[in-house]
C-alpha cells in the first residue's frame, strides 16, 4: 500500500492508471445502477475526470 | 535497368512532379502521403466530434436553422442527468449489455471448444453455425418477430413443448418483463457465432507441442484447461468482449425492428432514446450533450479494456 502511495507521489504511471481505472469503473456503475439517482446524477463527471486523467496519466514514466 | 513495378511507377510519373519531389527530403515525402489519411481523418471523426461538444452547450434545433441559437451553458448535461426516464434507459442498457456478453461469451467460447475438436463433418457445422451473423439486422429482426408471435410463432411452440404451457399464454415482445430477455436472446443468437470465430481463431493458435508437454507431465485434461488453454485464449476473449461491448452500446437496428423500444420504454436503449431526441423531437443540442455523456463512457471503458488486453498480452 505504502508502495502505492508512493508511486502516486512520484507521479508514476501505474498507480495514476489504477486510480483513473476505479473512477471510469466507478462511473460507469454509477451510470447504470439501478439504485440511487444522485450517483446516476454525479456519474458523468466521475466518468470524464477518470477518462481525462487516463489519457493523461498513460503518458507519465513507468 | 531491371523492369520492377518502381521504375515502371518512376518512368509514368511526369517530368515536372518527379523534379519537384526529387528535391523534397524523404520526411516531406512521407508527409504528402499522410497528409490525406490525416486530412480525411480530421473531416470525418474529429471535426464532427468537436461540433457537437459545442452543439452540446447550445439550444440549437436542426429542423430551425434560422433561429437565433443561445449558449445555455451546462443545462442539457444537468437535464439529462437528472432525467429518471433517461436513467431507465440506462438500466436498459445495462441489463442489454451484460447479458448478451455473458451468454456470448459463454456459449461462444463453448462452442469454439467443441468445434476446434477434429470431427467429421467440422467445417459444414462452423458454417451452419456462422450464418446468422451474416443476415442484416434488419431480416433478422423481421423474422424473429415472426418467431416469436403468440399464435404461430415457432419459438413459442417451443417454450410450450418443454414447459407445458399454452403457446398463446405469452408474449415475448409484449411483455413488460419478457421483452429485454426475447432481446438478448436475438442478439446473442446473432452475435455468438461472432464471439465463437474469435475465440477458434485463439484455440487454433494455441501449438500442440504445449498440450503433449502437459500430457508428459501427467497434467489433467481439466488443468491443461485452466492453466493452458484459458489463460492462451483470454486476449482474444476480451478482444471480442470489446469488440461486442461497443456494438452492443450502440444496439440500435435489431431493437428497432423487434420491439421499437416497447412495451412502453421497457426495451428503449439509449441509442433508440438518443435518435428519438435527435430526429423526432429536433432537440440536437440536447442530443448532442446525450452522444457526449454516452461517448465519454464507451471511450473510458475502451481505454480500460485496451490497456487491460496489452498487459494479458504482455504475459
Amino acid at each position: 500500500m505504502s508502495h502505492f502511495f508512493a508511486g502516486l507521489l512520484r507521479l508514476k504511471r501505474g498507480p495514476w492508471e489504477m486510480v483513473a481505472t476505479i473512477l471510469i469503473g466507478l462511473g460507469v456503475f454509477m451510470l447504470m445502477q439501478p439504485f440511487v439517482l444522485w450517483a446516476y446524477t454525479y456519474s458523468f463527471i466521475v466518468t470524464l475526470v477518470g477518462t481525462v486523467m487516463f489519457i493523461i496519466v498513460s503518458h507519465f514514466p513507468e | 535497368m531491371p523492369d520492377s513495378p518502381a521504375t515502371r511507377a518512376a518512368a509514368a510519373t511526369p517530368v515536372r512532379v518527379a523534379r519537384k519531389i526529387r528535391g523534397l527530403s524523404d520526411r516531406a515525402i512521407a508527409w504528402i502521403f499522410v497528409a490525406p489519411t490525416i486530412f480525411l481523418l480530421l473531416a470525418i471523426n474529429i471535426f464532427p466530434l468537436i461540433w457537437t461538444i459545442n452543439l452540446s452547450f447550445t439550444n440549437f434545433k436542426a429542423n430551425r436553422i434560422g433561429r437565433e441559437v443561445k449558449n445555455v451553458g451546462l443545462r442539457n448535461y444537468e437535464r439529462i442527468l437528472t432525467d429518471s426516464d433517461i436513467w431507465l434507459n440506462m438500466q436498459a442498457t445495462a441489463h442489454f449489455l451484460f447479458w448478451t456478453i455473458f451468454f456470448q461469451v459463454l456459449i461462444g467460447f463453448t462452442l469454439a471448444y467443441l468445434i476446434n475438436k477434429k470431427f467429421k463433418g467440422n467445417d459444414l457445422w462452423t458454417t451452419i453455425i456462422v450464418l446468422p451473423m451474416m443476415l442484416s439486422p434488419a431480416v433478422v429482426g423481421n423474422f424473429w418477430k415472426f418467431l416469436y408471435q403468440p399464435q404461430i410463432g415457432l419459438f413459442n411452440y417451443i417454450v410450450a413443448f418443454f414447459t407445458g404451457k399454452d403457446p398463446s399464454s405469452f408474449e415475448m415482445l409484449g411483455s413488460v418483463n419478457l421483452a429485454p430477455w426475447s432481446i438478448v436472446i436475438v442478439d446473442t443468437w446473432m452475435w455468438t457465432p461472432f464471439v465463437m470465430l474469435i475465440c477458434l481463431a485463439g484455440l487454433r493458435s494455441i501449438p500442440d507441442y504445449i498440450y503433449e508437454a502437459a500430457e508428459v507431465d501427467r497434467a489433467s485434461k481439466l488443468r491443461q484447461f485452466f492453466t493452458i488453454t484459458i489463460p492462451m485464449v483470454l486476449p482474444f476473449l476480451m478482444l471480442a468482449v470489446l469488440f461486442r461491448g461497443i456494438e452492443n452500446f450502440k444496439m440500435f437496428d435489431l431493437v428497432v425492428q423487434l420491439t421499437g423500444g416497447g412495451p412502453g420504454s421497457t426495451t428503449e436503449l439509449t441509442s433508440i432514446n438518443l435518435k428519438r431526441e435527435a430526429f423526432e423531437k429536433w432537440r440536437t443540442g440536447y442530443a448532442s450533450a446525450y452522444a457526449i455523456i454516452l461517448f465519454v463512457t464507451v471511450f473510458g471503458l475502451a481505454s480500460i479494456y485496451v490497456k487491460a488486453l496489452n498487459k494479458v498480452k504482455e504475459r
